[in-house]
């Protein structure tokens, strides 16, 4: 009793006991109904033990990899993006000393802003009628008004726009804290050693940055899905299904269709494709870290 | 000129431009709260804003005046309301707990101690929208749906794993010997953590807990399906549900928009320098 009091397990008990409870038992919960053909209208469905049904309706459901693979899609293009675009203002402000921090706090402003924020404000910027980018363009000449949030490609772009704009700031501030911490004697012995700015940038600059934009990308990965309350708010999906992601998908099959078996086994996919990702970048994170205290 | 100011030139032309493509939307937002209906109807666009009001604001809090359209169609101040008690209450506990479990982590050393570590980062992984299905069953057969005790329990497990990221990393940063120090001296473990170990790691708390709090201000996408009605929604959800009407009222939007936005702003200005020490210490130094 006294070496349990003593040790860690006694600190750590309550968060694995709240964990366990709002986390683990509802995710067992949520395994087990995806077995099931559970409808929020008929509650006796719950017992009822289909095995892989739901999962082989959705390996031929078109609707579902769509949204799948839209959702890879726009991950993928949103956090490239952010991440060029923060590490390009992160050295920009790097270079700025003059009014450095007072940018560096300018910087941060779309990061207060919640994710159903972000999605309205820039419905209301993108809305045709009345929005900003329509009146800034009819000043331009251009009369007829651009259905941004209708049109399949424009509307994807536009949540990608408020994507970009809620986080590549993440990027900016973690990288710009890395950027600050590079020792400067190497660069000078570089550029002594006659190195251009792009020599000094790729192999001094970069590989110190690496575990910085690992971090990024992991804490990143783990709001992903942030996205669904921007696009909820958008477009909700719509219209016709021409932004639907996964999540957008599984709030529809789960609420509106009460549909909780298969929406339980989308989620479980998501849940998948969730945890890999941050599992990759954590693990990568580990390995730079590891390689940056060997040198 | 030579080249070194064209460069200074042109660095402070794209730092300006930034400046502007970052601040411009949030802003018109503000802008469009303070407006009449009729300016932002207007076509062509009035860009210089020719009048502003608080009528939004008022209509908002105090229903309707000036013979207008009666009450607000919009319940504020229990969105309000919801929002405050469940964000302080969740952030309490959530500070807590994670601040005790930081600790546990920071100053012990056991068995797979960084599985358990990426193990306890991975519950926050799942998706709000995914981890609300099972918790909806779960509370609809409970009776916790729409009440605050039920969403301040989802934030409290939705808040534990950041706490304990940043505090872990804020309690390395205190060197082990101190504490040591005091315990030769004579204090209890817990005297040492409480006299020592607690004052010195007081601004990452507190960061920690304005995260907390930020996080649980800004959620939706579990709220959303966990709240029914005026008793539990918050801020966020009460922003969706109007603004997924017909017809919008843009400027009662945006000003509710600017209700949302002010508390995040405050704390999070407070707490920007702590933000980013706290996150890439307890990343890099691992």
């Amino acid at each position: 009793m006294r070496k349990f009091l003593n040790g860690p397990w006694v600190l750590l008990m309550p968060t694995l006991i709240i964990l366990t409870c709002v986390v683990l038992l509802p995710l067992l919960l949520s395994l087990w109904t995806s077995f099931t053909p559970f409808k929020l209208t008929k509650p006796d469905t719950l017992y009822r033990f289909v095995g892989f049904r739901n999962y082989e309706r959705l390996i031929g459901d078109i609707d579902f990899w769509i949204a799948f693979g839209r959702t890879v899609l726009f991950l993928a293009v949103a956090l490239n993006l952010e991440l060029v675009f923060g590490l390009g203002i992160a050295l920009l402000i790097n270079k700025i000393t003059y009014g450095q921090r007072t940018l560096r706090t300018l910087m941060m402003f779309p990061m207060m802003f919640s994710p159903i924020l972000v999605g309205f404000q820039w419905k209301y910027i993108f809305n045709d009628n009345i929005g900003l980018m329509n009146n800034f363009l009819r000043e331009f000449g251009v009369i007829q008004p651009i259905p941004w949030l209708v049109d399949g490609i424009l509307a994807n772009t536009s949540i990608m726009a408020a994507e970009i704009w809620s986080s590549t700031s993440v990027f900016a501030i973690l990288l710009l804290a890395g950027l600050l911490g590079i020792p400067k004697d190497p660069i000078e012995a570089a550029k002594v050693d006659g190195c251009n700015s792009w020599q000094v940038f790729k192999n001094i600059t970069l590989p110190f940055l690496m575990p910085f934009v690992f971090i990024a990308m992991t804490i990143r990965s783990l709001d992903v899905a942030r996205a669904y309350d921007i696009v909820q708010m958008m477009t909700g999906g719509g219209p016709a299904k021409r932004t639907e992601l996964l999540w957008t998908l599984i709030s529809r099959t789960g609420y509106v269709d009460a549909k909780m078996g298969m929406a339980n086994a989308m989620s479980y996919i998501s849940i998948f494709l969730s945890i890999a990702f941050t599992f990759f970048f954590f693990y990568k994170l580990v390995e730079a870290r590891q390689r940056l205290s060997y040198e | 000129m030579n080249k070194k100011q064209i460069n200074n030139i042109l660095i402070w032309f794209s730092a300006i431009v930034l400046i502007i493509l970052i601040m411009t939307p949030g802003l018109w937002v503000v802008l469009t709260a303070f407006r009449p209906q009729v300016d932002v109807m207007a076509k062509p666009a009035v860009w210089i804003p020719r009048n502003l009001n608080l009528i939004q604001f008022e209509t908002m809090l105090f229903g309707g005046s000036e013979g207008s359209m009666g009450r607000s169609p919009i319940p504020v101040l229990s969105y309000l309301r919801n929002s405050l008690i469940i964000s302080f209450t969740s952030t309490f506990i959530a500070v807590l707990v994670g601040t005790i479990g930081g600790y546990g982590f920071a100053r012990h050393n056991f068995k797979h101690k960084n599985k358990y570590f990426l193990l306890i980062m991975l519950t926050r992984t799942i998706p709000g929208i995914s981890l609300s299905l099972p918790i909806f069953i779960i509370f609809s057969k409970i009776g916790l749906i729409d009440t605050h005790i039920g969403i301040i329990l989802v934030f409290v497990a939705l808040n534990i794993p950041f706490t304990i990221w940043l505090t872990d990393g804020f309690f390395r940063q205190i060197p082990r010997a101190m504490s040591e120090v005091a315990m030769t001296d004579g204090c209890t473990k817990l005297q040492a953590f409480w006299h020592i170990e607690l004052p010195l790691s007081r601004s990452g708390i507190a960061s920690a807990g304005i995260f907390a709090f930020l996080i649980s201000w800004n959620e939706y996408a579990l709220v959303s399906n966990l709240a029914r009605s005026t008793d539990s929604k918050t801020l966020t959800v009460g922003l969706m549900d109007f603004t997924a009407q017909f017809t919008i009222n843009w400027p009662g939007m945006c000003a509710l928009a600017v209700f949302i936005i002010i508390p995040a702003l405050i704390l999070t200005f407070m707490v920007q320098k702590h933000l980013v020490t706290g996150l890439t210490f307890g990343g890099v130094k691992g």
